[in-house]
């Protein structure tokens, strides 16, 4: 049964505690959004629970196991997009894509790293360095991403930054999809999106 | 869900060494600049210090040496930065590859593209210092064995000083010293082939270094990308 579970997570920086006591749990088929003001510790708990960041204490629990424990299995399953794209200049659209993806250890076919790219508008960008590439057609790399990956879990930070109402458009439909075959999302973001999520987590309260 | 691990060590390498290699060949400046350093400073000592040639010979394998030490140098404070800035880092620690896989593709690319070109180069070079053939020989053989080392040792220290406000002067503080007792045994492995004794002490000495330093520091480079991602 895939599930996110996160219990009494508390992450401060410094002399600051950003959050404390953050419990929730994501069912397959559900996404969160995470919610609050600039600085209220959205990417923070983001990071934590990729396992980026260490938290100060608590744990993340996947399909019923302690993250911490096996880390690689979580990493199989995770998609995580931060506000850095890591995107590289000097390669292409399509190298960035096959880059990207070749991380998770599960090579795709250059057809279906094509068709995802179609898809998000860049079939005419495929072979341009992503220097020329302005920053909502690098955000559609990422978004590219996500589809040929097809990981149960995504993890999103600001996922509709420098995309334009098309872009946030076929961003709705990939959420949609993804809920719709089980997958689980934790999305921090300021927009209203059109899955509706299954419960919002405000921090900085 | 599948149950069948998709990482594993030879993949990350793979992955980092070729997707550096790619980089490096899209945009060749920082190699170029790394081995001209080389080139120009090694051939400007010879101008500098006159046509007296024992004395050329006798500081040759040290010169070139510190050359190249510098050389490589010059490289490591992009060696991971670029990937930090970018965002690509957290990927990677994100992958299913485990983290000392991908760090040793990037080291070994990065020894491919500074340390072996100072290596091919340095005979050239020390050609004008008149050292002869057979301390030539033992002069690249060190800087085989020891360029690498150079390229673990600043691979750990690029890696601690990611993120850092002065990052680059902080490298400098860090990996130069560190890289003493490689120039030592180095250049030292030449002068003994050139004063008639035996290299072997030095180039054994080195391939310890190289042992121990390939066994150890990609671990400590995870350590520190963890610690500089948190």
């Amino acid at each position: 049964m895939r599930a996110l579970e996160v219990r009494d997570l508390r992450c401060s920086r410094g002399p600051v505690t950003l959050f404390r006591d953050v419990s929730f749990a994501v069912a397959a088929g559900e996404w969160l959004a995470v919610r609050g003001a600039n600085g209220s510790g959205k990417t923070t708990l983001l990071r934590c629970l990729a396992g980026l960041t260490q938290p100060d204490c608590g744990e993340v629990l996947w399909e019923g196991t302690v993250v911490a424990r096996d880390p690689s299995a979580f990493h199989e399953a995770l998609s995580y997009g931060g506000h850095l794209a890591g995107i590289k200049d000097d390669l292409t659209a399509d190298e960035n894509l096959a880059a990207l993806v070749a991380l998770r250890g599960r090579p795709v076919d250059a057809q279906s790293r094509r068709a995802a790219l179609s898809r998000m508008g860049l079939e005419k960008r495929l072979h341009l360095p992503a220097r020329r590439l302005s920053a909502g057609q690098r955000r559609r790399i990422g978004l590219a991403r996500l589809a040929v990956e097809a990981a149960p879990l995504w993890a999103l930070d600001e996922p509709l930054t420098a995309l334009d109402d098309e872009g946030q458009r076929l961003f709705e439909h990939l959420l949609a999809e993804h809920l719709a075959s089980g997958g689980i999302a934790v999305i921090a973001t300021h927009q209203a999106l059109a899955p509706e999520p299954a419960r919002e987590l405000r921090l900085g309260s | 869900m599948t149950t069948v691990a998709l990482g594993s060590w030879p993949g990350g390498f793979a992955w980092a060494f070729s997707r550096d290699f790619r980089l490096a060949w899209r945009n060749p400046g920082e190699t170029v600049l790394v081995i001209a350093f080389f080139v120009l400073v090694a051939s400007l000592f010879p101008l500098g210090v006159g046509a007296d040639m024992r004395l050329l010979e006798r500081i040759g394998p040290g010169v070139i040496w510190v050359c190249a030490l510098l050389a490589a140098f010059l490289s490591l404070p992009a060696m991971f930065s670029s990937d930090y800035m970018d965002g690509s880092l957290e990927q990677m620690a994100l992958s299913s590859h485990p983290m000392v896989g991908w760090v040793s593709g990037k080291i070994a690319a990065h020894w491919i593209m500074t340390g072996l070109p100072l290596t091919v180069l340095s005979p050239l070079l020390a050609l004008q210092y008149g050292l002869e053939a057979d301390t030539l020989l033992v002069l690249a053989a060190a800087l085989a064995i020891g360029t690498p080392v150079l390229s673990l040792l600043g691979a750990a220290c690029s890696a601690l000083t990611l993120g850092a406000r002065g990052g680059g002067m902080l490298l400098a503080l860090l990996a130069l010293p560190l890289f003493v007792p490689i120039l030592i045994f180095g250049a030292g492995a030449a002068q003994a082939q050139a004063s008639g004794l035996s290299p072997s002490p030095h180039l054994s000495l080195l391939a310890a270094g190289l042992i121990v330093a390939a066994m150890g520091l990609p671990g400590a480079v995870c350590l520190a990308i963890r610690i500089s991602l948190d």
